[in-house]
């Protein structure tokens, strides 16, 4: 395995060393703009989520000073109940980071050995897990998740699974495509004439290969999964007030928006900064990391 | 002693869904240990076909019928688990396309590491230093720094090198290289070939040889068994083949050869055969190469030329055999 060489220098002692082409990958990456402009657009929503406690209480009422446009004092002015409106969509994005990734990792979680055994085996395992996406796409996924965090009940934890269910689908799809191009690759041949378990095809021939778009994917999955967490929220069906969450917080702007825009404003602007963060970032990996797609 | 590997009457059909192809037709041969067997013919003559229903690499639609044997076990009434287990250990497998041939994902000094964990159970440690071993027995120069590089590093020759590394890993009695020189340039090729030497030395491995190039043949073959439409037509000792060519086949295959000759002056034009391989869907009893054959005659369209012994140990399937050119 890996570590120091040791002294007999005829054993190669760092076999898994990453490999030397990630700092071409990163020089690539670099090169466009757009990509590091989502790479900090995304980076600023983690880094305001991770030290928003720091910003203040996202709860704490201040009657004395309900509805105040943003100023010095109140940088983003504000609410009906006098809560700091920046503490609050900072809050807001622990909760649409949270469910975007927590739920996107569920799927994914799922996804890749259903998509696995389906495309490897083909088969009637692969019939049927086709069908059951075909029949899941069918619906439409607001009534999907509406459905479930309706039979589930509002919570942060229900909202994220019934994202991630709803993504399911998709993603199995896409990895199943990806296993039944990368099964009929030399290498895999290759593999199975020398002896190599089907686990250990799918494991180390695969799933490496399909790493990269497995990676845009799960990037461009995650806006769709923060939009998705906002709507939920927006509808009632998500976090639960007085948790803030970007969604709960536009529905809350609604019955003000001629007297206070900027409570719709502010987290409305943080959804769309978000979401465009991660779709640049993912198109950023999509050019760097897959081959087929670079110019 | 008995030879390493006996096929016996072999018969592969695929079921396609414009009914059944006779891919290979009672092919019987023997290798003996530390012997190259050359499989020569044109595509689709079912010479790939042949190799690969002995470690049972073929697809789902194959049914084979017959016998192959190594070491006296019978392959074809082997279990999946079982076949598993043969391949990579003593039948191993080097195939045409070294550039695809290699995981992309990790280094070759990992991939043949994990060879040698699964079916050796070494230790990570003897395994890397086993696989340092088996760089140098391929050619690879500075073979520990070689371990750690990944294959879109290394060139086609190395990366076919380091293919022979994996499927030899293991020391299998039978390698079989399936056109393993096909897509590398000349020099390359040479130097697969010595590598391929030096494994029947000092490992005592037998290889079937499958190519279309008989330049290949001559150089590393011990014998040689022509194969056209799915049959054997001619099968001899490599030198008594180049010497004494019976099968017409044979002989426009030797025809279409570029050779640099001096002393016979003659600069004509290169032969080819005419026509194409016959479809495998039907089987009729005539010679298969007749229409194609400048020797056909009425008898070779009324019955199929069964193979015999032409001269000592040499066969071919033909009413009109001969050493003349056509």
């Amino acid at each position: 395995m890996s570590g120091p060489a040791p002294a007999d220098a005829q054993v190669p002692a760092p076999l898994l060393e990453p490999p030397r082409r990630r700092h071409r990958l990163v020089r690539r990456f670099v090169r466009r703009r757009l990509a590091v402009l989502g790479l900090v657009l995304v980076g600023a929503f983690v880094t305001l989520a991770l030290f928003s406690p720091l910003l203040g209480s996202a709860t704490a009422q201040d009657f004395a000073n309900v509805m105040v446009p943003p100023s010095w004092a109140h940088p983003l002015g504000t609410d009906d109940l006098g809560r700091s409106e920046l503490a609050r969509t900072a809050t807001g994005a622990r909760v649409s980071l949270l469910a975007g990734v927590l739920s996107t990792a569920l799927a994914l979680a799922m996804a890749i050995p259903i998509g696995l055994v389906a495309g490897y085996y083909r088969g009637w395992a692969d019939a049927v897990v086709t069908r059951a996406t075909d029949v899941m796409l069918a619906f439409p996924f607001l009534i999907l998740a509406v459905g479930l965090a309706a039979i589930l009940g509002a919570s942060l934890r229900n909202v994220v699974l019934a994202l991630g269910l709803s993504q399911l689908p998709g993603l199995v799809r896409v990895i199943r495509g990806e296993v039944l191009a990368l099964r009929e690759q030399d290498y895999v041949a290759a593999a199975v004439a020398d002896g190599a378990r089907d686990v250990s095809i799918m494991a180390r021939f695969i799933l490496p290969n399909a790493m990269s778009t497995l990676i845009v994917q799960a990037t461009v999955a995650i806006p769709g999964a923060i939009i998705g967490e906002a709507t939920l929220s927006f509808l009632g069906l998500g976090v639960q007030p007085p948790t803030p969450s970007w969604g709960t917080m536009l529905s809350a702007a609604q019955g003000f928006l001629d007297q206070a825009p900027w409570l719709a404003v502010f987290p409305g602007l943080a959804i769309a900064l978000t979401t465009l963060g991660f779709n640049l970032l993912g198109d950023g990996l999509r050019d760097v990391l897959d081959p087929r797609s670079t110019r | 002693m008995s030879a390493l590997l006996e096929v016996d009457g072999l018969g592969v059909t695929f079921t396609t869904e414009d009914g059944p192809v006779h891919a290979v037709n009672d092919v019987s041969l023997t290798i003996q240990r530390a012997q190259i067997l050359a499989v020569v013919g044109e595509s689709g003559c079912g010479k790939s076909v042949t190799a690969m229903s002995i470690p049972g690499l073929l697809p789902e639609n194959a049914q084979v019928s017959g016998s192959i044997r190594l070491e006296g076990v019978e392959l074809t009434r082997l279990g999946a688990g079982e076949l598993r287990r043969l391949r990579g250990k003593q039948v191993s497998v080097v195939f045409q396309e070294p550039m695809t041939s290699l995981n992309p994902a990790f280094s070759v000094g990992y991939q043949i590491v994990e060879v040698l964990r699964q079916h050796e159970r070494l230790g990570r440690r003897t395994a890397a230093r086993r696989a340092v071993e088996l760089l140098e027995l391929v050619g690879i120069p500075a073979p520990s720094r070689r371990l750690r590089e990944y294959p879109h590093q290394l060139s086609g020759g190395m990366r076919q090198r380091v293919m022979i590394a994996i499927a030899v890993a293991c020391s299998p009695k039978l390698l079989i290289a399936d056109e393993p020189t096909t897509a590398l340039d000349v020099t390359i090729q040479a130097g697969i070939l010595d590598v391929m030497r030096t494994l029947r030395a000092e490992l005592g491995t037998a290889i079937m040889l499958i190519t279309h190039d008989l330049g290949v043949v001559a150089d590393i073959a011990d014998r040689v068994v022509v194969m056209y439409a799915g049959r054997r037509v001619e099968q001899a000792g490599v030198d008594e083949l180049f010497a004494q060519p019976q099968h017409p086949y044979t002989l426009g295959l030797l025809g279409a050869v570029p050779r640099l000759s001096v002393t016979s002056g003659a600069r004509g034009r290169l032969t080819e055969i005419p026509g194409m391989v016959p479809s495998l869907h039907e089987d009729p009893d005539e010679c298969s190469f007749a229409p194609r054959c400048p020797r056909a005659a009425a008898d070779c369209r009324a019955h199929r030329p069964a193979l015999r012994a032409v001269r000592d140990e040499h066969l071919a399937a033909c009413f009109h055999p001969g050493p003349v050119r056509p």
